[in-house]
């Protein structure tokens, strides 16, 4: 059941994959003062919600762990914060790879782009806390400890460009910036399919979780026999 | 409007999908390492189980 809900999952993010590609290549003009670049934005945006809702939900599971030490919520948050920092990942290489063209330069440690890259770090370091730690329980206590302070960084990055005067454009989603209704349509329509293949990978990724508490207990009976 | 312009573009979207290319990599190679690690458990448990019988 569990399988035919990934495949189905799988194969609605392909297909409409294939539709956003279609229409933002071939449908959507180029955008006036930038060029068919402006089109990384349908996958850097949608990249880093994904991202950003994956470190939320983490932290949300965090706070649930501590409160109820059911390590169910530790195997979601270890799943979600995983595939949102695979997303925060693509976020940051499409931004640096817009920024060659548009700035002239990969990268500046400008105050949004610095913030993101603390962020990435952050939950990175998550996951080394976590291979670093054997025994489930403490790993798991520490491991939501460091969740919840690492989703500390969401909002500075989130507000960083109204709180700081930067380099990146002002929020097109709200607020500074504007942009086109089709391009903005593009963006939630792009949005859906990176949001569905996020689930599958969390869903493949929390089951290994639970397979890896099933060893775990496995070699606990195999050293008592 | 110069080639770059357009080169990148598709530089762009092949970065994105290879990133999360290169993480369902990662996630199948666990995959397979968590099913033979069970496997392996199993058959030792089995194995075991049957020499103290």
């Amino acid at each position: 059941m569990r399988q035919k809900l990934l495949i189905v999952l799988c194969g609605l993010a392909a297909a409409l994959l294939a539709r956003n590609l279609f229409v933002m290549l071939l449908r959507l003009p180029d955008e006036v003062a930038q060029g068919p670049i402006f089109r990384i934005i349908f996958f850097h945006v949608p990249a880093a919600w994904t991202a950003f809702l994956g470190f939320f939900a983490a932290a949300l599971a965090s706070v649930l762990y501590l409160l109820k030490k059911n390590l169910r919520y530790d195997a979601f948050a270890v799943a979600v914060t995983e595939v949102g920092l695979a997303f925060a990942a693509a976020n940051l290489v499409t931004g640096m790879i817009w920024a060659r063209i548009i700035w002239g330069i990969w990268w500046t440690w400008d105050p949004r782009l610095t913030s993101m890259l603390v962020c990435w770090l952050l939950y990175a370091g998550y996951l080394m806390l976590r291979h670093a730690i054997e025994e489930p329980t403490q790993r798991a206590r520490l491991a939501a400890v460091m969740s919840i302070f690492a989703f500390v960084d969401v909002p500075i990055v989130f507000f960083s460009i109204k709180w700081w005067r930067t380099q990146h454009p002002q929020p097109v989603v709200w607020g500074g910036g504007s942009m086109d209704p089709s391009y903005w349509n593009m963006l939630f329509l792009n949005w859906v399919p990176l949001l569905l293949l996020g689930i599958v990978l969390a869903m493949v990724r929390m089951r290994q979780e639970q397979q890896q508490r099933e060893i775990d207990a496995l070699r606990r009976h195999a050293h008592a026999l | 409007m110069d080639t770059r312009n357009f080169t990148y573009m598709f530089y762009g979207f092949l970065a994105a999908w290879v990133v999360l290319a290169a993480y369902v990599v990662a996630l199948v190679r666990r995959e397979q390492k968590l099913k033979r690690q069970l496997e392996n458990l199993k058959r030792m448990i089995e194995d075991r189980e049957r020499m103290k019988q």
